[in-house]
């Protein structure tokens, strides 16, 4: 019983010594932490050096997304038109992501290394269709970037597509 | 010169001024404990609209009035509707009988430095205070929720026990006073002394009891908003919710007002009675104080089991407050 005073007013200098400290929020619109060089955000699709699409249309990421949220519709290359490597292409591709969950299930299963996931995460939009990224919008530049930690740092493995090509 | 005036009008507008400050003053009591309880956390606290997130309590109310206000199917209207006014009516009526000032001659006109000066008006506040306890009651009894009605019961045992101990803390400032009206009993104190050195077990358990009145952490069992849903005020929501808000934001600016005017000296400058034409300044300044502190408590004490509230409400506030009452009377008859 006799502790309770000093306790409470202890409790007391406790609080105040914060109040002269320097909050330690990250103001986040002005302020980006850098992500993980391993953070899985949106996603790319890349091309060849020759400006041929790696994609082929094969689907296996499709088959392999948990959510569903891949669409792929493949066509055939042309001599004519040739947007491809292989004997098919991606006629449509498109990911909603507003249904993506980001596991990288999709990057493990692709064979030629097409589809990796970013790290960019500032992808909210105010309409669910702006959401919907088309294969336009996947093979270019993301709009927006978010800083990335330096990989040294990390003691962590280059992936193999990252290496590669 | 003339005798000053006094004209009825004088005091409508004082009227209108104070509970339009009083508004302000507990907007910015929002802000100002946010801001506080943020650095004390080590964060930032509003800071986002306008300079310091200043703008921060006129982006909430104008997102409360904006927003839908939800009404239970069941609740009964007319109480559901009325109980949040009736809480923030008694909450503001009680500024009317605070003197914050001298009172000044302007062109010939008297202007008071309180509201009504009532011969009575310690009692008229606890009365107020009385009533404004029916808005929760009935509040959460209208909305027809079982939640509000476990909430509002809770603060009514709270709030009835407290008052006990409250009532009975200022009783030696009364008795030191010699007088029920606030405006006798601050002069009194910059005659004699300011009462919180001769009744510092009253301030004690004035302030603590007033904690408890204003259901203010750590005996914010009403709300407890880490175990309840959130008391009397579940079913609310809009800016009928904003009401009980400001109803008790508004208590909790009274009572520190009242502390500030039974125990610090009022308006008073201590020493020196040429500072005190700026009464108002010196009002606001202990004030400033006082609410401060009621925040650092916030940050600083967990809250309070329900067996240990009532526990401590009757069995150390009251009869610390009986005794002292007691002890001050007989004292009071020694002296003389």
């Amino acid at each position: 019983m006799a502790q309770v005073v000093p306790n409470t007013l202890k409790g007391f200098g406790v609080t105040l010594k914060q109040v002269f400290k320097k909050p330690l929020t990250q103001q986040y619109p002005e302020y980006k932490h850098p992500v993980y060089p391993r953070f899985r955000g949106r996603h790319r699709l890349h091309v060849h050096a020759n400006g041929l699409e790696k994609c082929v249309g094969c689907s296996l990421c499709a088959a392999a997304c948990p959510s569903d949220c891949i669409r792929v519709v493949a066509a055939e290359n042309t001599p004519e038109n040739r947007v491809s490597a292989g004997e098919r292409y991606a006629r449509i591709y498109e990911i909603n992501l507003s249904r993506c969950i980001f596991c990288g299930y999709c990057e493990l299963a692709c064979p030629f290394d097409a589809i990796t996931l970013g790290n960019d995460f500032e992808i909210s939009e105010y309409n669910r269709d702006d959401l919907i990224y088309d294969k336009e919008m996947l093979l270019k530049e993301p709009v927006k970037k978010v800083p990335v930690a330096d990989r040294s740092l990390y003691d962590t493995p280059i992936p193999y597509y990252r290496s590669h090509s | 010169m003339t005798h000053p005036k006094e004209t009825w009008w004088v005091a409508l507008i004082e009227v209108g001024v104070i509970i339009n400050l009083v508004m302000v003053a507990f907007a910015y009591t929002t802000w100002l404990e946010r801001k506080v309880l943020g650095r004390m956390q080590r964060r930032f606290g509003p800071n986002r609209a306008g300079p310091f997130g200043l703008l921060q309590p006129i982006a909430d109310l104008v997102k409360l009035i904006r927003k839908e206000s939800f009404f239970p199917a069941s609740a009964h209207e007319i109480p559901y509707i009325l109980a949040p006014i009736l809480s923030t009516f008694t909450a503001l009526a009680a500024f009317a009988v605070i003197p914050w000032g001298k009172g000044w001659t302007v062109h010939g006109y008297y202007i008071p430095g309180v509201v009504s000066n009532l011969p009575i008006s310690l009692i008229l506040i606890f009365a107020l205070g009385s009533i404004g306890i029916y808005g929760y009651i009935v509040g959460g009894w209208a909305s027809d929720s079982k939640y509000a009605i476990l909430g509002s019961m809770r603060t009514c045992a709270q709030l009835v026990s407290y008052e006990v101990s409250l009532a009975l803390s200022v009783l030696g400032v009364v008795l030191m006073g010699q007088s029920l009206n606030l405006v006798d009993i601050v002069d009194k104190q910059q005659t004699t002394v300011w009462f919180f050195i001769p009744q510092f077990v009253g301030l004690c358990v004035f302030l603590l009891g007033g904690i408890a009145e204003t259901s203010r952490p750590p005996f914010d069992l009403p709300e407890a908003d880490t175990e309840l849903v959130a008391g009397y005020h579940t079913e609310y929501s809009g800016m009928r919710w904003g009401l009980f808000q400001m109803a008790e934001y508004i208590n909790m600016i009274v009572l520190s007002s009242l502390a500030v005017t039974l125990f610090f000296g009022g308006w008073h400058f201590p020493w020196v009675p040429s500072l005190d034409k700026f009464g108002p300044i010196w009002f606001c300044l202990k004030l400033a104080i006082l609410v401060n502190a009621f925040i650092w408590l916030r940050a600083s004490q967990p809250r309070l089991r329900y067996d240990q509230l009532m526990r401590f409400g009757w069995k150390i506030l009251l009869p610390a407050a009986t005794i002292n009452a007691l002890v001050t009377a007989l004292l009071v008859v020694w002296v003389k």
